[in-house]
């Protein structure tokens, strides 16, 4: 709210030609979260990025972001805010910003636009995503080790396809292990909500699941999980401190390295829309402090992120089946990139129908 | 397996149903008194954010409760004030009272956010809490047995004690109470603060013990639930009970039907707490005498003494 505040004012001071003279001196680099900046989740996530670039580059940029901030036309407003107080590149942080981050980007073309997760691109919007499936593929393996039931609870938001890709990436990891593995999925329909985070996280205890995972972001399911004496993984952010018992590891996303490289490429006019997909060999995610694991199973999850990262192991390897059986893809070939972002099918073993 | 997974559903039914009955016991007696207050959500939000900043920086968690209540007294005198002494429009100063106690508390509690909370044991009553399923009714927080206490408290006063009278008596006709020298504006302001004083607990639940943490705006709009299940138990305590336990028993056992992959599109199941309450609602209105006799006729009026 406060950071709104300042925007609105800065737009106000544009308006009336004040503080535009010292304008130039400083590249104005902003942020735009679907969630608080400190959610301990995927929002501070990119905060923390955010800080590292302030802290690289230090005299100059000025940073500023905006928080909580729907996906709609919220959106569309906050970033024409954020254009019109004076940024000269914009990252909007969430899938859910693309269609406003393109409209706004055609009203403003000499600022830059980055938009994670996203597709849609213009001369002056970029995107830039994770491999997050890597990081899924790996958890879906120690769940199926560590599980005693064989069933997971899978807590979801909406079913885009990076969310699809995500359970099947964790499915096709566990039935690596054991081909007979379970995932049980509860829809969210929200992206951030802790006390029905942690209602969905009951729900699928109760019903035998004995390891949480989850496509939302607050620490509520693996809260409730240490309350059970049961496990699970973090989402975006390491959330050990939520759940020191409970937590196996997390899929931590580290943007700081990428924002500062495409602030530098900005500031040295280098800077070209761009789409750029980077994995676990790239830094873009990590995978946290392995906690609550034996030491093989610890080794195992390593070794495989070793393979993923030499390019030996791509968690989409054929044969890949759909739901109802029909292959996908054949034996010795993977996935191709066009065909994990628009994913819209589950893989064979996954008892949910996929909302449409 | 059966049972443990029946008590398990059963013990996330309740926990879902507290909040709700914690603030919708509060805005009924604020109701019965006349007055309806549209800002239980904003006294919510406050008493969550205070309740999580007192606990989390003294470290005891009863300070962190009455924090909470004081937080959301404090709410409702402001909205008090401004209504029953200024006489200002009552749906007008509620709704705002929900904005503003959005708005403060996540400036609060920003310093909060992100920082995990210790969350609280249950009570164990031995022997009882053995007992199968049923047992589960003797372990429950501490808070919820709290809320389940007001409730019946609340019944009690209400229909058995001579204040009871007053209140109901106030709501109904205040030109009839203030005739026969009640302080209409005094019962009034009193009622509000209970309800302040409820729904600072519903927050101080949700931030301490349903998930122990604190995010702008995590009461995510139950204090409009609690709300509706006022006009829902037509402002009958007992009925505000089963109402939160229905509409808490549907929010979770939607959880449960996508858990088990009955093949209804999640965001119909979504949907279905709401639409369940709204159906109950229209089935139990149709009884309109009992209706008559128990919504209050003075509601959202505004009282000015005569000099």
């Amino acid at each position: 709210m406060k950071h709104i505040l300042t925007a609105a004012t800065a737009v106000i001071a544009l308006a009336i030609g004040v503080g535009s003279a010292n304008a130039a001196d400083k590249l104005k680099a902003c942020w735009m979260y679907v969630g608080p900046h400190n959610d301990g989740g995927y929002s501070e996530g990119h905060d923390v990025g955010r800080q590292m670039v302030e802290k690289e580059l230090g005299d100059k940029v000025e940073t500023s972001y905006v928080e909580s901030i729907a996906e709609g036309p919220d959106a569309e407003r906050a970033l024409e805010r954020l254009a019109r107080s004076g940024c000269q590149i914009i990252f909007s942080t969430s899938f859910g910003f693309m269609d406003p981050t393109i409209k706004v980007a055609a009203k403003f073309p000499d600022v830059k636009f980055e938009h994670a997760t996203g597709f849609k691109t213009a001369p002056n919007v970029g995107t830039y995503n994770a491999r997050f499936y890597e990081g899924r593929y790996i958890a879906g393996q120690i769940a199926a080790k560590q599980s005693k039931s064989g069933v997971a609870g899978y807590i979801v938001s909406f079913p885009i396809p990076e969310v699809v890709m995500g359970i099947n990436s964790f499915m096709l990891g566990a039935q690596s292990i054991n081909p007979d593995f379970k995932i049980k999925v509860v829809w969210v329909n929200s992206w951030f909500d802790p006390a029905k985070e942690a209602d969905a996280a009951k729900a699928l205890f109760d019903q035998g699941a004995d390891i949480i995972t989850q496509h939302t972001d607050s620490p509520a399911p693996l809260q409730i999980a240490q309350e059970r004496g049961l496990h699970g993984f973090g989402q975006a952010h390491n959330m050990y401190e939520f759940a020191p018992k409970a937590q196996y590891t997390a899929i931590v996303d580290t943007w700081g390295p990428y924002y500062v490289k495409r602030v530098n490429a900005v500031l040295d006019g280098t800077w070209k829309a761009e789409q750029i997909w980077d994995g676990l060999k790239d830094g873009i995610l990590e995978m946290a402090e392995y906690h609550n694991l034996p030491d093989d199973v610890v080794a195992a999850a390593k070794k495989t992120q070793a393979d993923i990262e030499a390019g030996t192991l791509h968690p989409f390897k054929g044969p890949i089946f759909k739901q109802d059986g029909t292959e996908v893809i054949g034996e010795g070939k993977n996935l191709d990139d066009g065909t994990l972002l628009s994913m819209n099918w589950y893989v064979k073993g996954i008892d949910d129908q996929l909302p449409k | 397996m059966t049972a443990l997974m029946l008590e398990g559903i059963l013990l996330t039914i309740i926990t879902a149903a507290t909040p709700l009955l914690f603030a919708a016991i509060g805005e009924l007696v604020t109701e019965r008194s006349g007055v309806l207050n549209l800002g239980v959500e904003g006294m919510m939000a406050m008493g969550a954010v205070i309740g999580f900043a007192v606990a989390h920086t003294t470290g005891s968690f009863g300070l962190g409760i009455l924090g909470a209540i004081v937080a959301g007294m404090t709410m409702a005198a402001l909205f008090g004030v401004v209504t029953l002494i200024f006489v200002a429009n009552q749906v007008a100063s509620g709704l705002a009272l929900t904005l503003f106690g959005l708005g403060l508390s996540g400036l609060i509690g920003d310093a909060f956010v992100g920082v995990p909370g210790a969350g609280l044991a249950r009570i164990s009553i031995p022997v009882l809490s053995d007992l199968p399923v049923v047992g589960l009714l003797f372990r429950l927080d501490p808070l919820t047995y709290l809320a389940i206490a007001i409730t019946i408290a609340v019944s009690w006063f209400m229909f058995r004690m001579r204040g009871g009278l007053v209140l109901r008596a106030v709501g109904d006709s205040h030109s009839s109470a203030h005739a026969l020298g009640y302080n209409v504006i005094r019962v009034r302001f009193m009622a509000v603060l209970f309800g302040g004083a409820c729904s600072g607990l519903a927050g101080a639940y949700l931030s301490l013990v349903y998930t122990p943490q604190w995010t702008q705006a995590m009461t995510a709009g139950r204090g409009w639930i609690a709300l509706a299940l006022v006009v829902f138990a037509t402002w009958l305590p007992r009925r505000v009970l089963v109402g939160a336990l229905l509409f808490g028993g549907v929010s979770i056992l939607q959880l449960h039907a996508q858990a088990l992959g009955v093949g209804v599109p999640s965001q119909f199941l979504s949907a279905l707490p709401y639409l369940t309450t709204i159906v109950v609602l229209v089935i139990i209105s149709r009884n309109r005498a009992l209706v008559r006799a128990n919504t209050p006729a003075a509601l959202g009026q505004s009282f000015v003494p005569d000099r």
